[in-house]
Protein backbone atom coordinates (compact mmCIF):
# COMPACT_ATOMS: atom_id res chain seq x y z
CA UNK A 1 0.00 0.00 0.00
CA UNK A 2 1.31 3.90 -0.67
CA UNK A 3 -0.18 6.60 0.17
CA UNK A 4 0.61 9.55 -2.43
CA UNK A 5 -0.36 13.36 -1.53
CA UNK A 6 0.40 16.75 -2.29
CA UNK A 7 1.57 19.65 -0.31
CA UNK A 8 1.64 23.40 -1.21
CA UNK A 9 3.88 22.22 -4.46
CA UNK A 10 5.49 19.01 -3.08
CA UNK A 11 4.14 15.74 -4.28
CA UNK A 12 5.09 12.83 -1.70
CA UNK A 13 4.70 9.28 -1.52
CA UNK A 14 4.75 6.91 1.70
CA UNK A 15 5.12 3.15 1.05
CA UNK A 16 3.20 2.09 4.01
CA UNK A 17 5.15 -1.14 4.94
CA UNK A 18 8.18 -0.17 4.60
CA UNK A 19 7.74 3.52 5.86
CA UNK A 20 9.72 4.83 3.05
CA UNK A 21 9.13 8.11 1.73
CA UNK A 22 9.86 9.95 -1.45
CA UNK A 23 9.67 12.98 -3.34
CA UNK A 24 8.65 13.26 -6.38
CA UNK A 25 8.60 15.65 -9.62
CA UNK A 26 4.80 16.28 -11.46
CA UNK A 27 6.28 13.76 -13.68
CA UNK A 28 6.80 11.09 -11.53
CA UNK A 29 3.93 11.69 -9.66
CA UNK A 30 1.76 11.14 -12.34
CA UNK A 31 3.18 8.62 -13.56
CA UNK A 32 2.93 6.82 -9.97
CA UNK A 33 -1.04 7.49 -10.54
CA UNK A 34 -1.12 5.42 -13.21
CA UNK A 35 -0.36 2.00 -11.06
CA UNK A 36 -3.11 -0.12 -9.47
CA UNK A 37 -3.21 -1.06 -5.87
CA UNK A 38 -1.39 -4.03 -6.67
CA UNK A 39 1.44 -2.16 -7.67
CA UNK A 40 1.51 -2.23 -11.33
CA UNK A 41 1.23 0.44 -14.12
CA UNK A 42 -2.03 0.16 -16.12
CA UNK A 43 -0.99 0.12 -19.38
CA UNK A 44 -4.06 2.00 -20.67
CA UNK A 45 -3.58 5.08 -18.68
CA UNK A 46 0.03 5.13 -18.75
CA UNK A 47 -0.33 5.15 -22.72
CA UNK A 48 -2.72 8.45 -22.28
CA UNK A 49 0.23 9.89 -20.10
CA UNK A 50 3.06 9.30 -22.94
CA UNK A 51 0.92 10.91 -25.67
CA UNK A 52 0.49 14.05 -23.13
CA UNK A 53 4.13 14.37 -21.80
CA UNK A 54 6.21 12.21 -24.02
CA UNK A 55 7.36 8.24 -23.87
CA UNK A 56 10.93 9.20 -22.25
CA UNK A 57 9.91 11.01 -19.70
CA UNK A 58 7.41 8.18 -18.50
CA UNK A 59 9.79 5.61 -19.43
CA UNK A 60 12.53 6.72 -16.83
CA UNK A 61 10.06 7.84 -14.14
CA UNK A 62 8.22 4.23 -15.07
CA UNK A 63 11.95 3.23 -14.17
CA UNK A 64 12.55 4.53 -11.23
CA UNK A 65 9.74 3.67 -9.84
CA UNK A 66 10.21 0.16 -10.85
CA UNK A 67 13.80 0.40 -8.87
CA UNK A 68 11.60 1.35 -5.61
CA UNK A 69 9.69 -1.55 -5.85
CA UNK A 70 12.37 -3.84 -6.47
CA UNK A 71 14.17 -2.50 -3.16
CA UNK A 72 11.26 -2.61 -1.32
CA UNK A 73 11.19 0.97 -1.11
CA UNK A 74 6.98 1.09 -2.80
CA UNK A 75 4.15 -1.52 -2.83
CA UNK A 76 6.35 -3.36 -0.24
CA UNK A 77 4.36 -6.57 1.18
CA UNK A 78 3.05 -6.68 4.95
CA UNK A 79 4.83 -9.30 7.48
CA UNK A 80 3.74 -7.77 10.40
CA UNK A 81 0.18 -9.30 10.82
CA UNK A 82 1.28 -12.65 11.33
CA UNK A 83 4.37 -11.95 13.58
CA UNK A 84 2.33 -9.60 15.96
CA UNK A 85 -0.75 -11.03 17.35
CA UNK A 86 -2.90 -10.66 21.02
CA UNK A 87 -0.93 -13.25 22.22
CA UNK A 88 2.75 -11.32 21.76
CA UNK A 89 1.60 -8.31 23.51
CA UNK A 90 3.05 -8.92 27.09
CA UNK A 91 0.95 -9.06 29.60
CA UNK A 92 2.48 -5.83 32.11
CA UNK A 93 1.66 -2.35 33.46
CA UNK A 94 4.66 -0.31 33.14
CA UNK A 95 2.86 3.02 33.37
CA UNK A 96 0.32 4.42 35.65
CA UNK A 97 -1.47 7.72 35.19
CA UNK A 98 -2.08 8.95 39.32
CA UNK A 99 -5.54 10.78 39.33
CA UNK A 100 -3.80 12.77 42.24
CA UNK A 101 -6.65 15.06 42.56
CA UNK A 102 -10.18 14.43 41.47
CA UNK A 103 -10.99 18.35 41.61
CA UNK A 104 -9.87 21.14 40.19
CA UNK A 105 -9.34 25.06 40.58
CA UNK A 106 -10.04 25.47 37.08
CA UNK A 107 -13.41 25.40 35.25
CA UNK A 108 -12.33 24.56 31.78
CA UNK A 109 -15.68 24.46 28.98
CA UNK A 110 -14.47 21.52 27.89
CA UNK A 111 -13.30 19.40 30.42
CA UNK A 112 -13.50 15.76 29.76
CA UNK A 113 -13.58 15.21 33.55
CA UNK A 114 -16.08 17.54 34.16
CA UNK A 115 -14.77 19.98 36.75
CA UNK A 116 -11.98 18.12 37.06
CA UNK A 117 -14.03 15.17 39.61
CA UNK A 118 -15.09 12.83 37.07
CA UNK A 119 -18.35 12.93 37.78
CA UNK A 120 -17.97 11.85 41.25
CA UNK A 121 -17.22 13.26 44.74
CA UNK A 122 -14.11 15.77 44.89
CA UNK A 123 -11.17 13.70 46.56
CA UNK A 124 -7.92 13.34 46.89
CA UNK A 125 -5.47 10.87 46.58
CA UNK A 126 -4.61 9.65 49.94
CA UNK A 127 -0.57 8.60 50.48
CA UNK A 128 -1.21 5.13 51.38
CA UNK A 129 -2.89 4.67 47.75
CA UNK A 130 -0.07 6.20 46.12
CA UNK A 131 2.08 3.90 47.60
CA UNK A 132 0.21 0.48 47.11
CA UNK A 133 -0.19 2.01 43.30
CA UNK A 134 4.04 1.96 43.40
CA UNK A 135 3.78 -1.45 44.78
CA UNK A 136 1.39 -2.49 41.77
CA UNK A 137 3.28 -0.87 39.27
CA UNK A 138 6.52 -2.70 40.42
CA UNK A 139 4.96 -5.97 40.98
CA UNK A 140 3.52 -6.01 37.85
CA UNK A 141 6.14 -4.53 35.36
CA UNK A 142 8.25 -8.14 34.94
CA UNK A 143 11.44 -7.72 33.65
CA UNK A 144 10.61 -3.85 32.38
CA UNK A 145 12.74 -1.55 33.78
CA UNK A 146 11.66 1.87 32.63
CA UNK A 147 7.82 2.58 34.28
CA UNK A 148 6.02 5.89 34.25
CA UNK A 149 4.37 7.74 36.28
CA UNK A 150 2.01 10.61 34.98
CA UNK A 151 0.65 12.95 38.11
CA UNK A 152 -2.29 13.90 36.59
CA UNK A 153 -5.65 15.48 37.59
CA UNK A 154 -8.25 17.16 38.38
CA UNK A 155 -5.53 19.05 39.14
CA UNK A 156 -2.19 17.20 40.60
CA UNK A 157 -0.70 20.18 42.38
CA UNK A 158 -3.64 20.19 44.61
CA UNK A 159 -2.01 17.56 46.03
CA UNK A 160 1.55 18.20 46.09
CA UNK A 161 2.56 16.78 49.29
CA UNK A 162 1.70 13.71 48.21
CA UNK A 163 3.43 13.77 45.27
CA UNK A 164 6.37 14.46 46.96
CA UNK A 165 5.85 11.54 49.13
CA UNK A 166 5.02 9.37 46.49
CA UNK A 167 8.21 9.86 44.14
CA UNK A 168 10.78 9.70 47.12
CA UNK A 169 8.54 6.15 48.18
CA UNK A 170 9.31 5.13 44.37
CA UNK A 171 12.97 6.23 44.97
CA UNK A 172 13.39 4.02 47.81
CA UNK A 173 11.74 1.34 45.87
CA UNK A 174 14.27 1.64 42.46
CA UNK A 175 17.25 0.46 43.65
CA UNK A 176 15.90 -3.17 45.05
CA UNK A 177 13.19 -3.56 42.37
CA UNK A 178 15.67 -2.71 39.46
CA UNK A 179 13.30 -0.40 38.43
CA UNK A 180 13.31 3.02 36.79
CA UNK A 181 10.54 5.75 37.36
CA UNK A 182 10.24 8.54 35.30
CA UNK A 183 7.47 10.87 36.17
CA UNK A 184 5.33 13.69 33.91
CA UNK A 185 2.66 15.95 35.74
CA UNK A 186 0.53 17.64 33.68
CA UNK A 187 -0.94 20.77 35.47
CA UNK A 188 -2.91 24.16 34.99
CA UNK A 189 -0.11 26.10 36.66
CA UNK A 190 -2.30 28.21 38.82
CA UNK A 191 -0.05 26.91 41.98
CA UNK A 192 3.41 27.08 40.46
CA UNK A 193 5.39 28.91 43.01
CA UNK A 194 8.73 29.18 42.94
CA UNK A 195 9.79 26.16 45.41
CA UNK A 196 7.04 24.10 43.40
CA UNK A 197 8.67 24.81 40.03
CA UNK A 198 12.11 24.23 41.68
CA UNK A 199 11.52 21.05 43.37
CA UNK A 200 8.96 20.04 39.74
CA UNK A 201 12.32 20.58 37.65
CA UNK A 202 14.35 18.89 39.73
CA UNK A 203 11.82 15.29 39.42
CA UNK A 204 10.55 15.11 36.56
CA UNK A 205 11.33 14.09 33.78
CA UNK A 206 8.39 15.91 31.49
CA UNK A 207 6.21 18.95 32.41
CA UNK A 208 2.95 19.17 30.55
CA UNK A 209 2.01 23.18 30.99
CA UNK A 210 -1.96 23.53 29.78
CA UNK A 211 -2.51 26.71 27.90
CA UNK A 212 -4.71 27.90 24.97
CA UNK A 213 -3.02 30.05 23.16
CA UNK A 214 -4.10 33.40 22.90
CA UNK A 215 -5.44 35.52 25.97
CA UNK A 216 -9.19 35.91 24.63
CA UNK A 217 -9.37 32.10 23.35
CA UNK A 218 -7.23 30.55 26.41
CA UNK A 219 -9.73 32.82 28.80
CA UNK A 220 -13.08 31.97 26.89
CA UNK A 221 -12.58 28.05 27.77
CA UNK A 222 -10.37 28.16 30.94
CA UNK A 223 -11.61 30.21 33.86
CA UNK A 224 -11.42 30.29 37.54
CA UNK A 225 -14.18 29.56 39.77
CA UNK A 226 -15.75 32.66 39.80
CA UNK A 227 -15.07 33.09 35.82
CA UNK A 228 -12.19 34.79 35.61
CA UNK A 229 -9.77 33.79 32.90
CA UNK A 230 -6.16 32.20 33.84
CA UNK A 231 -4.05 33.23 31.25
CA UNK A 232 -2.60 36.31 33.17
CA UNK A 233 -2.01 34.59 36.30
CA UNK A 234 -0.33 30.97 34.06
CA UNK A 235 1.52 32.88 31.62
CA UNK A 236 4.34 34.47 33.80
CA UNK A 237 4.37 31.66 35.94
CA UNK A 238 5.07 29.07 32.48
CA UNK A 239 7.86 31.62 31.26
CA UNK A 240 9.93 31.16 34.72
CA UNK A 241 8.99 26.94 34.56
CA UNK A 242 10.40 27.16 31.49
CA UNK A 243 13.48 28.92 32.05
CA UNK A 244 14.46 27.02 34.65
CA UNK A 245 13.85 24.00 32.60
CA UNK A 246 16.78 24.33 29.94
CA UNK A 247 16.97 21.46 27.72
CA UNK A 248 14.91 19.21 30.01
CA UNK A 249 11.30 18.09 28.64
CA UNK A 250 8.15 19.81 28.62
CA UNK A 251 5.59 20.74 26.61
CA UNK A 252 3.52 23.93 26.80
CA UNK A 253 0.01 22.11 25.67
CA UNK A 254 -3.37 23.38 24.30
CA UNK A 255 -6.83 22.33 22.86
CA UNK A 256 -8.35 24.11 20.22
CA UNK A 257 -12.26 24.25 19.55
CA UNK A 258 -14.60 25.23 17.20
CA UNK A 259 -14.66 28.94 18.28
CA UNK A 260 -10.90 29.16 17.29
CA UNK A 261 -10.58 26.86 13.83
CA UNK A 262 -7.41 29.05 13.35
CA UNK A 263 -5.60 27.33 16.16
CA UNK A 264 -2.42 28.22 14.26
CA UNK A 265 -2.33 31.40 15.39
CA UNK A 266 -2.55 30.25 19.44
CA UNK A 267 0.39 27.99 18.40
CA UNK A 268 2.53 30.84 17.19
CA UNK A 269 1.44 33.23 19.73
CA UNK A 270 2.76 30.64 21.85
CA UNK A 271 6.27 30.52 20.15
CA UNK A 272 6.04 34.64 20.44
CA UNK A 273 5.82 33.97 24.31
CA UNK A 274 9.31 32.23 23.81
CA UNK A 275 7.97 28.52 24.47
CA UNK A 276 9.24 26.03 22.01
CA UNK A 277 7.72 23.15 23.35
CA UNK A 278 4.29 22.95 21.59
CA UNK A 279 1.20 20.68 21.57
CA UNK A 280 -2.30 22.08 20.17
CA UNK A 281 -5.39 19.23 19.99
CA UNK A 282 -8.38 19.75 18.75
CA UNK A 283 -10.90 19.24 21.51
CA UNK A 284 -13.30 15.87 21.47
CA UNK A 285 -16.54 16.32 22.54
CA UNK A 286 -20.16 14.33 21.10
CA UNK A 287 -22.10 16.27 18.81
CA UNK A 288 -24.35 19.52 20.27
CA UNK A 289 -21.57 20.68 22.91
CA UNK A 290 -21.64 23.52 20.66
CA UNK A 291 -18.03 23.63 20.61
CA UNK A 292 -16.99 20.39 19.37
CA UNK A 293 -15.66 20.01 15.83
CA UNK A 294 -17.91 18.82 13.22
CA UNK A 295 -17.27 17.04 9.97
CA UNK A 296 -17.81 20.57 8.09
CA UNK A 297 -14.97 22.06 9.93
CA UNK A 298 -12.36 19.51 8.64
CA UNK A 299 -11.50 21.62 5.53
CA UNK A 300 -10.63 24.59 7.77
CA UNK A 301 -8.43 22.73 9.83
CA UNK A 302 -6.62 20.85 7.13
CA UNK A 303 -5.79 24.37 5.95
CA UNK A 304 -4.66 25.55 8.89
CA UNK A 305 -2.69 22.45 9.83
CA UNK A 306 -0.74 23.37 6.41
CA UNK A 307 -0.78 26.89 7.52
CA UNK A 308 1.56 26.43 10.78
CA UNK A 309 3.61 23.61 8.87
CA UNK A 310 4.63 26.44 6.58
CA UNK A 311 5.11 29.14 9.50
CA UNK A 312 7.07 26.25 11.87
CA UNK A 313 9.30 25.90 8.55
CA UNK A 314 9.83 29.67 8.38
CA UNK A 315 10.75 29.69 12.02
CA UNK A 316 13.00 27.39 11.49
CA UNK A 317 14.74 28.45 8.83
CA UNK A 318 15.39 32.22 10.99
CA UNK A 319 16.77 29.84 13.10
CA UNK A 320 14.00 29.30 15.66
CA UNK A 321 13.61 26.11 16.57
CA UNK A 322 9.49 25.12 17.53
CA UNK A 323 8.54 21.65 17.87
CA UNK A 324 5.28 20.98 17.33
CA UNK A 325 4.40 17.60 19.12
CA UNK A 326 2.00 15.80 16.09
CA UNK A 327 4.48 17.60 13.71
CA UNK A 328 7.35 15.26 15.19
CA UNK A 329 8.78 12.51 13.39
CA UNK A 330 11.80 10.85 13.89
CA UNK A 331 11.61 8.85 10.43
CA UNK A 332 14.61 6.98 11.10
CA UNK A 333 14.55 6.64 14.56
CA UNK A 334 10.83 6.40 15.81
CA UNK A 335 9.40 3.56 17.48
CA UNK A 336 9.66 -0.03 15.86
CA UNK A 337 6.70 -1.75 14.30
CA UNK A 338 5.51 -3.44 17.07
CA UNK A 339 4.86 -0.43 18.89
CA UNK A 340 3.18 1.30 16.05
CA UNK A 341 0.20 -1.62 15.69
CA UNK A 342 -0.53 -1.57 19.29
CA UNK A 343 -1.31 1.71 19.72
CA UNK A 344 -0.87 4.31 23.05
CA UNK A 345 -0.84 0.75 25.39
CA UNK A 346 -3.96 2.22 27.46
CA UNK A 347 -5.94 -1.09 29.44
CA UNK A 348 -2.64 -3.06 28.89
CA UNK A 349 0.60 -1.57 29.66
CA UNK A 350 -1.20 1.82 30.64
CA UNK A 351 -3.67 1.73 33.38
CA UNK A 352 -5.11 5.11 35.12
CA UNK A 353 -5.35 4.66 39.03
CA UNK A 354 -8.61 6.66 41.14
CA UNK A 355 -8.04 8.75 44.07
CA UNK A 356 -9.47 5.37 45.97
CA UNK A 357 -7.19 3.40 44.10
CA UNK A 358 -9.57 2.18 41.42
CA UNK A 359 -7.71 0.85 38.00
CA UNK A 360 -9.38 1.80 34.76
CA UNK A 361 -7.86 1.26 31.41
CA UNK A 362 -6.79 4.46 30.87
CA UNK A 363 -7.40 8.41 32.78
CA UNK A 364 -10.58 8.73 29.91
CA UNK A 365 -12.42 5.75 31.17
CA UNK A 366 -11.87 6.72 34.47
CA UNK A 367 -15.38 6.46 36.29
CA UNK A 368 -16.81 4.60 33.81
CA UNK A 369 -18.15 1.76 35.96
CA UNK A 370 -18.22 -0.94 33.69
CA UNK A 371 -14.25 0.07 32.78
CA UNK A 372 -13.61 -0.39 36.33
CA UNK A 373 -10.82 -3.54 36.22
CA UNK A 374 -10.03 -3.95 39.75
CA UNK A 375 -7.59 -2.01 42.01
CA UNK A 376 -4.17 -0.53 43.45
CA UNK A 377 -5.05 -3.43 46.39
CA UNK A 378 -7.09 -6.21 44.68
CA UNK A 379 -5.49 -6.49 41.52
CA UNK A 380 -6.77 -6.72 38.33
CA UNK A 381 -10.30 -8.76 39.22
CA UNK A 382 -11.16 -7.80 35.96
CA UNK A 383 -8.76 -9.79 33.31
CA UNK A 384 -11.75 -10.19 30.67
CA UNK A 385 -11.61 -6.37 29.73
CA UNK A 386 -7.86 -6.58 30.01
CA UNK A 387 -7.72 -8.94 27.84
CA UNK A 388 -10.11 -7.11 25.37
CA UNK A 389 -7.66 -4.27 25.28
CA UNK A 390 -4.78 -6.66 24.46
CA UNK A 391 -6.53 -7.69 21.22
CA UNK A 392 -6.90 -4.52 19.59
CA UNK A 393 -4.35 -3.61 17.30
CA UNK A 394 -4.07 -2.06 13.65
CA UNK A 395 -5.25 -5.84 12.40
CA UNK A 396 -8.18 -6.15 14.63
CA UNK A 397 -9.73 -2.84 13.79
CA UNK A 398 -11.60 -2.94 10.54
CA UNK A 399 -10.89 0.79 9.30
CA UNK A 400 -7.24 0.56 10.59
CA UNK A 401 -6.36 -2.31 8.12
CA UNK A 402 -6.71 -0.40 4.45
CA UNK A 403 -5.51 2.84 6.11
CA UNK A 404 -2.02 4.62 5.33
CA UNK A 405 -2.00 6.42 8.35
CA UNK A 406 -1.85 2.96 10.56
CA UNK A 407 1.70 2.61 11.44
CA UNK A 408 1.53 6.72 12.59
CA UNK A 409 -1.72 6.74 14.81
CA UNK A 410 -1.36 3.38 15.89
CA UNK A 411 -5.28 2.53 15.88
CA UNK A 412 -6.06 5.51 17.63
CA UNK A 413 -7.87 6.31 20.92
CA UNK A 414 -9.52 3.64 22.25
CA UNK A 415 -11.77 5.91 24.49
CA UNK A 416 -12.53 8.18 21.52
CA UNK A 417 -13.59 4.57 19.78
CA UNK A 418 -15.90 3.98 22.48
CA UNK A 419 -17.23 7.72 23.41
CA UNK A 420 -18.12 7.76 19.75
CA UNK A 421 -19.29 4.16 18.57
CA UNK A 422 -19.40 2.14 21.59
CA UNK A 423 -17.08 0.21 20.48
CA UNK A 424 -13.34 -0.52 21.36
CA UNK A 425 -12.36 -1.62 17.91
CA UNK A 426 -14.00 1.05 16.18
CA UNK A 427 -12.19 4.60 15.44
CA UNK A 428 -13.64 8.22 15.75
CA UNK A 429 -13.60 9.21 12.47
CA UNK A 430 -13.48 13.18 12.64
CA UNK A 431 -9.88 12.34 14.51
CA UNK A 432 -8.60 9.98 12.21
CA UNK A 433 -8.74 12.50 9.20
CA UNK A 434 -7.30 15.36 11.69
CA UNK A 435 -4.41 12.83 12.33
CA UNK A 436 -3.89 11.93 8.54
CA UNK A 437 -3.23 15.68 7.99
CA UNK A 438 -0.83 15.88 10.48
CA UNK A 439 1.31 13.33 9.58
CA UNK A 440 1.44 14.24 5.86
CA UNK A 441 2.22 17.68 7.27
CA UNK A 442 4.96 16.34 9.61
CA UNK A 443 6.45 14.17 6.71
CA UNK A 444 6.38 17.71 4.35
CA UNK A 445 8.38 19.48 7.07
CA UNK A 446 10.83 16.62 6.83
CA UNK A 447 10.69 16.92 3.25
CA UNK A 448 11.54 20.57 2.91
CA UNK A 449 14.41 20.05 5.60
CA UNK A 450 15.87 17.66 3.08
CA UNK A 451 15.60 20.20 0.25
CA UNK A 452 16.69 23.16 2.01
CA UNK B 1 17.51 9.51 -10.10
CA UNK B 2 16.20 12.19 -11.81
CA UNK B 3 12.39 12.11 -10.93
CA UNK B 4 12.33 10.63 -7.37
CA UNK B 5 14.39 11.89 -3.75
CA UNK B 6 14.38 9.39 -1.61
CA UNK B 7 13.54 11.49 1.84
CA UNK B 8 13.71 8.28 3.73
CA UNK B 9 14.28 4.00 2.94
CA UNK B 10 13.11 1.09 4.82
CA UNK B 11 12.56 2.48 8.52
CA UNK B 12 10.38 -0.17 9.69
CA UNK B 13 10.99 -3.76 8.32
CA UNK B 14 14.14 -4.46 9.52
CA UNK B 15 15.65 -6.11 12.24
CA UNK B 16 12.10 -7.29 13.27
CA UNK B 17 13.85 -10.06 15.33
CA UNK B 18 15.09 -7.35 17.78
CA UNK B 19 12.08 -5.27 18.07
CA UNK B 20 9.41 -4.95 20.70
CA UNK B 21 11.65 -4.44 24.06
CA UNK B 22 8.21 -2.25 25.78
CA UNK B 23 11.04 -0.20 27.05
CA UNK B 24 9.78 3.30 25.31
CA UNK B 25 7.65 5.74 26.39
CA UNK B 26 3.64 4.71 26.82
CA UNK B 27 2.09 7.31 24.08
CA UNK B 28 -0.09 9.10 26.65
CA UNK B 29 2.29 10.08 29.15
CA UNK B 30 3.32 13.09 26.97
CA UNK B 31 1.67 16.14 25.51
CA UNK B 32 -0.99 13.52 24.16
CA UNK B 33 -4.04 13.13 25.92
CA UNK B 34 -6.79 12.92 23.87
CA UNK B 35 -5.20 12.80 20.21
CA UNK B 36 -2.71 9.72 19.89
CA UNK B 37 -0.03 9.80 17.85
CA UNK B 38 2.60 7.11 18.20
CA UNK B 39 5.18 7.39 15.51
CA UNK B 40 6.88 10.82 17.21
CA UNK B 41 7.57 8.50 20.41
CA UNK B 42 11.05 8.06 21.20
CA UNK B 43 13.01 4.21 20.34
CA UNK B 44 14.69 3.59 23.71
CA UNK B 45 17.54 1.23 21.67
CA UNK B 46 18.68 4.35 19.41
Amino acid sequence: MIHQFRIYDTNMVLDVNSGAVHILDDIADRVLSCFNENGRPVEERIGLLKREIGEEPVDEALSELETLKSEGLLFSSDPYEEMFTPKTTPAVVKALCLHMAHDCNLRCKYCFAGEGNYHSEKSKMPLEVAKKAIDFVIENSGNRKNIEIDFFGGEPLLNLNTIKETVAYAREKEKDSNKRFRFTVTTNGLLLDDETMEYLNDTMDNIVLSLDGRREINDAMRMTRSGIGCYDTIVPKFRKMVSIRKDKDYYVRGTFTRNNLDFSEDVLHMADLGFDQLSIEPVVLPDGSGIEIKREDLENIFSEYEKLALKLLELRKQGKKVNFFHFMLDLEGGPCVAKRLRGCGSGTEYLAVTPRGDLYPCHQFAGLEEFKLGSVFTGIEKKDIVETFRKINVYTKDSCRTCWARFYCSGGCAANAWNFQKDLFGTYEIGCELEKKRVECALWLKAQELLG
Amino acid sequence: MKHIKILNGNSLNKDLKKIGCGECQTSCQSACKTSCTVANQKCERR
